[in-house]
């Protein structure tokens, strides 16, 4: 134990440099300057890169959509996103790193912000990437069928709009890179926890300007998990090579969590409006989508992958031959989304399996029986999907009836009766996903029009490779074209090679370290999208097998017997028909090492095979735009009994049953550990984790304080099954499992959830919070004498915080403007101020410590006043900018005479973005009313002589001071 | 994340202590359990110049009966103050509210009065403190003084304790809520941050104090008298919503804040009136 | 009395694994990363340094703690046991590790070091632990791969094989 090597384990080069990465606070921003010169200035810091540094010596990452949308390793004049790369900062160590980072000075310019994708695609929204001209980068209308016959004839028209929210699947270990340029041959050695796929090493190269031989990738021989993500660190891999290039030392990067949280990636949030045609039985007979999905700021390759991932399966588990689908791809002011476990799939059967359910409401049937209406019948297998995917096999009816009885839908019916005779709120979920195994590398061209996609030449296939080296002594050693990330590969491995040469498992040496420029690799490579079954498995079968026969023909050979009377076991090799003629496996093998003489004339010497495997079934798009988007699909059933706690409205999962079908199970406890981990982040999507935003583009959660990650306390038992049906396109019979329950899962949920409260439409993540605001209705007015918080005022905007108020102040309406208006007077105004500098007579500048208890940042404030009307109304405004983050904020106060004292309205909005709101958002907003609530204090004091102990202030719920401290007195 | 240059002060007595805190005042903060301010160090949150470690200081880690105090020095975990075996007799609403401090791990570390001190409006340690009307010893140079929980938390995350002075012990009533004790709060995970916490404790002649967590900038303590109608007690539960008003975060609005105060506030009186029973 | 300016770079001596070491530190440097760069044991993982995930769990004098949230200077002189040390100690110690490898209980293993130091200071204290509160302890800790189900069950059969009873076979469904 202990002993894992991963690759912030891996010895680093000798003079190794550290860097830390200078991020944006701003959701929207134009650099206007970067001053590094306090930084460089600092002890121990080497240099500091910025965007203008990438820019002059790499090109921009490639996109899959030819659009004019350059990214870059580091920000290159605007910011997107909080938490964007700005610079760089390289160090003797990490811990000066981030001082130096804090010393860096970014002057930004902010933009107007765009969060919500249907607001991104407005005429008036910011537009991101204005080369670009919209934010909608791509829209694609897809028909299968004659689905506009279908609606017009349908008994009726069921609809619904749902959004699937952020969520990321954040492995324990975050991104790591160690980069080494190599100056005699102009090369980059790179070690990082890269897990594919390796289309992206082009991309790489090419932004480094060099041939893909020279980018020497290599990944550690653990990693601590990835669901996709781990994809992401690819502009990390290109920055800290440019960087080791720029400094001539090798550079190290290791990302923190507040980083992951903020920049990694996450999971493309999407907005379906869906429809369906329905019989009056249940049948569905046509669905049309509009799918608008929002990628963040930046489209990275390869995206918009979810979108078109999912797309001839579009139509799930049902056969549903008329399909109208738009695809919308939106850039927004949020972190870029990329590669998450589940990938597409959660966001089509969030859509789709909600519907289903409300067609059955509409129609008032049975959920499951509108669900086993519409299947796939077992006889039509393999099926052809409208929109052009292959359902290998399957057998849904037996899979649902298998799961219905042993999983015991009566006892959940049950309870549901029980609960509700009780007044207790209890629901019933189902979900039925098709689950994609082994990704087709041509789907993604789907995007493009038929005629583009046939001047670009086809695209398809996913290439498998894995070798199989048998030594002089025997011993078996496999290499595959695979990322370790813990699902057990290894094992799966060296069970299918040991099977082929009647070898146990422990005799197979497995080394699943990848290097690019030793290992055998395509664009394919790497470990996402279930392709280790249908893909990698197969190719260890193949190279296994291959051995297993270049073997038999030495061994015939040597026994004097043919080939096909060789059989392998116990560790010999010996005749089928004479078990005693034999010999042991490794002296056969060594005859290929040592006696080349003693080869059949038909093999050469040596014994070491690649296995190369590409299903001819991932066939490129047709003309008629129809993808076979995978190799094989399961098949997820999922019900589910949920109840909600009255008084906290809190989810509880009393009971899950999970079925699947994955065909062949290669290595059943294996299997139930990726189903149980994947259940486990569908929980998560269900119910926890999001990725949240505020208006103004301020993440919210940046640490896992914030971001909810389910912890064992919270995972409800679940109950699995199998069935069987073994997939005729890979020679193992098996399929991808390892997403289904990320896809299943949070729709399972949600559906339960609506079940329970007759909710038509169900937020994910169904937090306590949203339903009691759904379930509760408006709250009752407070009785007399409290009066309610005011909502947002008109000169507050859309900003996050805002508040009003008012103080009475001993003093005329002319001392207090006096006050306002002198910035000697200021700096005893504004709290924490420590100097106050007048860049016009109203313009301010102001150095401030700010913070509440003991969190307190230094930051320079910029005050303006404006819209002055002399000793009667002004607005103020301000931007604040310090290492814990920024504010802008702007308040209109008004001044109101009252027998020989003034009274002073006021009204505030503020909004607080970079690290202090990605952390402390559960302080923050009272922070900043604390703060301005002294600004108000200081205000009256300065203004009354600095004697106006008795200016009493009025915030909008401080009538009640007296009774708030005879709360907090005690009430003895 | 890495803390910000800091100088390391570890005193071995709790004078030693406040001599650093008399030299270096509002730039040092006293390093106990470290289980919130060394997460507030690594983000950067915090910068301060020195720490002084009182982890290792002897006088500190006592748990002690005097008189009819119960009284927890500022070096003792919350695990060991769990563990305490007098603490079900004598203090039953602390081990019912105790178990909800974060998790095994970091109340094998975090101190009480470190809780007490980081004055977080949501955390247990300091409700029930509100709640038992316990006290809490603050050391300087010049001297020590007694600061009941009232006086001594005046806002979220600030207290009364002056920069050149450092908590010794806090002190709990004892044999306060034998009679009746009960505790609970909503968070959106075990061990997180509550979002809303309640607890109550039998007071005198029938009545029940209840101190309400995470609506407000502190807790907040109510009584509700044994005579009060059922209605009467819902208006006083109603006002007691508005007034500590709640506000908005990630995690749940001022409003669902409120409603739990409706909801859980009348749950835990009941509880409390069935142990009396 | 000891004081570390933040300039500094003092020799910290500790008592890891039972054996006594020593190595350079500054004031501010954290004990994960004095135990990972300076010692070199990298058994000890750094998941989130806010003190959430559990990753980084050692056990300081006997008991489970956070190294992100302490100080390697506040470890001079005290006694800090690492994964590194949980094989080649006592059997009871081997019955977590070959649990979790019966029943799948990691797969990335990242957070397998956190988690296993965690319960050899709580199955020490507590023999016979309901499912509960070995959740609840597990709740400390942050698993993304497994859905902690095997985590749970290894744990519970460890404890029954730690107090000598034969590893049911119920668990291992």
């Amino acid at each position: 134990m202990g002993a894992g090597r991963y690759a912030d384990d891996v010895a680093t080069p000798r003079g190794t440099l550290h860097a830390a990465v200078v991020r944006s606070p701003h959701a929207h921003a134009l650099i206007k300057d970067i001053d590094t010169s306090k930084a460089l200035a600092l002890p121990g810091v080497h240099h500091v890169l910025t965007g203008e540094d990438i820019r002059a010596i790499s090109d921009p990452f490639l996109i899959v959509l030819k659009k004019p949308i350059d990214q870059w390793a580091l920000a290159v004049e605007r910011v997107r996103y909080v938490g964007e790369a700005v610079a760089i900062v390289i160090a003797e160590d990490r811990y000066i790193a981030e001082d130096g980072a804090d010393l860096v000075d970014v002057a930004y310019d902010p933009l107007p912000v765009v969060i919500d994708p249907r607001e991104a695609v407005s005429a008036d929204a910011p537009v991101l990437h204005p080369d670009a001209g919209s934010n909608e980068l791509s829209a694609r209308e897809f028909t299968y069928g004659d689905p506009d016959k279908a609606f017009a004839a349908a008994h009726k028209t069921v609809s619904l709009e749902v959004e699937y929210p952020r969520s990321s699947y954040t492995p324990m270990e975050c991104f790591v890179v160690v980069a080494n340029y190599l100056r005699g041959d102009d090369s980059y050695d790179v070690l990082a926890n890269f897990q594919g796929p390796f289309s992206i090493h082009p991309v790489m190269a090419r932004s480094l300007r060099v041939p893909g031989t020279r980018l020497r990738l290599r990944i550690p021989a653990d990693s601590g998990g990835s669901f996709g993500i781990k994809l992401s660190v690819f502009p990390y891999i290109v920055l800290m090579a440019l960087a080791s290039r720029v400094v001539g030392r090798p550079v190290k990067w290791v990302e923190d969590r507040l980083e992951h949280l903020q920049a990694a990636n996450s999971g493309p949030n999407r907005v379906t409006k869906i429809e369906a045609a329905v019989e009056k039985d249940g049948r569905v007979t046509a669905l049309r989508f509009d799918n608008m999905e929002d990628y963040g700021a930046y489209l990275r390759a390869p995206m918009p992958g979810p979108l078109y991932r999912m797309h001839g399966a579009t139509t799930g588990a049902y056969d549903i031959r008329n399909l109208a689908m738009t695809n919308r791809v939106v850039v927004t002011n949020k972190m870029p989304a990329s590669l998450v476990r589940g990938f597409g799939g959660p966001q089509l059967y969030l859509a789709l399996e909600r519907l289903m359910q409300r067609v059955a409401i509409e129609l008032e049937l049975d959920p499951l029986e509108v669900i086993r209406r519409n299947l796939i019948s077992p006889g039509s297998f393999p099926y052809r999907t409208c929109a052009g995917a292959l359902y290998d096999s399957g057998d849904y009816q037996q899979a649902i009836d298998k799961a219905v009885g042993e999983g015991r839908l009566d006892d959940l019916l049950a309870r549901r009766d029980k609960a509700r005779k009780e007044g207790r709120m209890y629901g019933i979920g189902f979900a039925t996903v098709v689950e994609p195994g082994m990704s087709n590398m041509g789907y993604l061209s789907t995007i493009n029009p038929a005629d583009v996609r046939e001047r670009q030449g086809p695209k398809n296939g996913a290439i498998s490779m894995v070798n199989v080296n048998v030594d002089a002594i025997g011993t078996v050693s496999v290499t595959a074209d695979l990322t370790v990330q813990g699902q057990g590969h290894a094992t799966a491995i060296s069970q299918i090679v040991a099977d082929q040469l009647g070898l146990k498992p422990d005799d197979i040496s497995i080394n699943l370290e990848l290097d690019t420029q030793k290992d055998a690799w395509s664009i394919a490579a790497g470990t996402y999208s279930c392709r280790f079954s249908p893909g990698t498995a197969v190719a260890a079968h193949i190279a296994a097998k291959n051995i297993r026969e270049k073997v038999a023909r030495i061994a015939a050979k040597q026994l004097n017997t043919v080939a096909d009377d060789i059989d392998f076991g116990g560790g010999r090799v010996f005749s089928k028909t004479n078990p005693d003629n034999g010999a042991a496996f490794a002296r056969v093998a060594g005859t290929a090492h040592w006696s080349p003489v003693l080869m059949p004339e038909t093999d050469d010497p040596g014994l070491s095979e690649t296995g190369i495997w590409s299903p001819p079934e991932l066939e490129p798009p047709s003309s008629k735009d129809e993808i076979n988007t995978s190799l094989t699909y399961g098949f997820v059933f999922d019900m589910c009994g949920v109840e909600i706690d009255p008084a906290t409205m809190q989810v509880r999962v009393d009971r899950y049953v999970s079925m699947h079908d994955a065909g062949t199970l290669i290595n059943p406890l294996l299997a139930e550990g990726q189903i149980r981990g994947a259940f486990v982040q569908g929980l998560a999507s269900a119910l926890y984790e999001e990725i949240v935003y505020d208006e103004a583009g301020a993440l919210q959660s940046g640490t896992f304080a914030e971001y909810l990650v389910p912890t064992a306390c919270e995972v409800p038992p679940v109950e699995l099954m199998h069935i069987e049906t073994p997939s005729p396109f890979t020679p193992l019979g098996a399929k991808g499992l390892a997403e289904g329950n990320c896809m299943s899962t949070p729709v399972c949920i949600a559906n339960a959830v609506a079940d329970a409260l007759s909710l038509k439409d169900v937020p994910l993540p169904a937090t306590p919070e949203r339903l009691n605001a759904l379930v509760c209705g408006e709250e009752a007015a407070p009785p007399a004498g409290i009066s309610a918080e005011k909502p947002v005022s008109a000169t507050a905007g859309d900003a996050a915080i805002t508040g009003d108020g008012s103080v009475t102040v001993k003093a005329s309406p002319a001392e207090i403007w006096k006050a306002l208006l002198d910035p000697e007077s200021l700096k005893h105004i504004i709290p924490g101020c420590h100097s106050v500098s007048a860049v016009t007579p109203e313009h301010y500048r102001a150095q401030v410590s700010l913070g509440v208890g003991p969190i307190r940042g230094r930051f320079i404030a910029d005050v303006k006043l404006s819209d002055l009307n002399p000793e009667r109304a002004a607005t103020l405004s301000g931007d604040l900018a310090g290492p814990l983050g920024k504010a802008q904020g702007s308040g209109h106060v008004t001044l109101t005479p009252e027998d020989g004292a003034t009274r002073i309205d006021y009204t505030y909005g503020v909004d607080i973005g970079g690290k202090v709101a990605s952390v402390g958002g559960r302080m923050i907003k009272r922070a900043a009313q604390i703060v301005i609530g002294q600004f108000f204090e200081r205000l009256s004091e300065v203004a009354s002589g600095k004697h106006g102990a008795d200016a009493s202030a009025n915030g909008s719920k401080s009538e009640s001071r007296s009774w708030i401290a005879r709360l907090f007195g005690g009430n003895r | 994340m890495k803390p910000a240059p800091l100088s390391y002060i570890r005193p071995d007595t709790a004078e030693e202590a406040v001599a650093g805190l008399a030299e270096h005042g509002a730039d040092a903060r006293i390093l106990a359990g470290g289980q919130s301010l060394m997460a507030m160090l690594n983000l950067r949150l915090v910068e301060p110049k020195a720490l002084i470690d009182i982890s290792q200081i002897d006088e500190l880690r006592s748990i002690r009966i005097d008189g009819n105090m119960i009284e927890v020095g500022a070096a003792v975990t919350q695990a060991e103050f769990l563990a305490w075996p007098q603490l079900k007799e004598h203090a039953p609403f602390i081990a019912k509210a105790l178990p909800w401090v974060g998790h095994f791990q970091t109340r094998n570390r975090g101190t009480v009065c470190g809780s007490i001190a980081h004055a977080d409006p949501s955390s247990e340690l300091p409700l029930s403190l509100a709640l038992l009307e316990g006290e809490v010893v603050l050391r300087s140079k010049s001297g020590t003084r007694h600061l009941k929980a009232s006086e001594f938390q005046t806002g979220m995350l600030q207290t009364a304790r002056r920069d050149d002075e450092m908590i010794t012990a806090v002190r709990f009533p004892a044999d306060v809520g034998t009679k009746g004790a009960a505790f609970r709060e909503v968070a959106r995970r075990h061990g997180d941050f509550a979002i809303v916490s309640v607890g109550a404790v039998a007071a005198d002649q029938g009545a029940v104090r209840v101190a309400v967590g995470g609506v407000a900038d502190r807790p907040a303590c109510i009584g509700i008298e044994a005579s009060l109608t059922v209605s009467d007690m819902t208006d006083r539960i109603e006002r007691l919503a508005w007034e500590l008003g709640g506000y908005d975060d990630i995690h749940a609005s001022a409003r669902y804040r409120r409603d739990l105060v409706r909801r859980l506030v009348p749950i835990i009186i009941g509880e409390v009136r069935a142990c009396a029973k | 009395m000891r004081e570390v300016t933040k300039d500094e770079v003092v020799r910290i001596s500790l008592e890891l694994n039972g054996k006594t070491v020593s190595g350079n530190a500054t004031s501010r440097m954290l004990l994960t990363d004095f135990l990972r760069n300076e010692l070199g044991l990298t058994g000890t993982h750094v998941g989130c340094e806010h003190g959430v995930c559990g990753c980084c769990t050692v056990r300081i004098d006997g008991v489970a703690a956070r190294s992100c949230l302490m100080l390697a200077v506040q470890a001079d002189g005290r006694r800090i046991d690492t994964v590194e040390g949980l094989a080649a100690s006592k059997d009871a110690l081997n019955a977590l590790q070959r649990a979790f490898r019966k029943h799948h209980a990691l797969q990335c293993g990242f957070c397998t070091a956190g988690i296993l130091m965690s319960f050899s200071d709580f199955l020490s204290r507590k023999q016979n632990p309901e499912e509960d509160e070995v959740r609840e302890v597990l709740g400390g800790h942050i698993c993304r791969c497994t859905g902690y189900d095997g985590l749970v069950k290894a744990i519970m059969e460890a404890a029954a094989e730690m107090r000598g009873e034969t590893p049911s076979n119920a668990g291992a469904a």
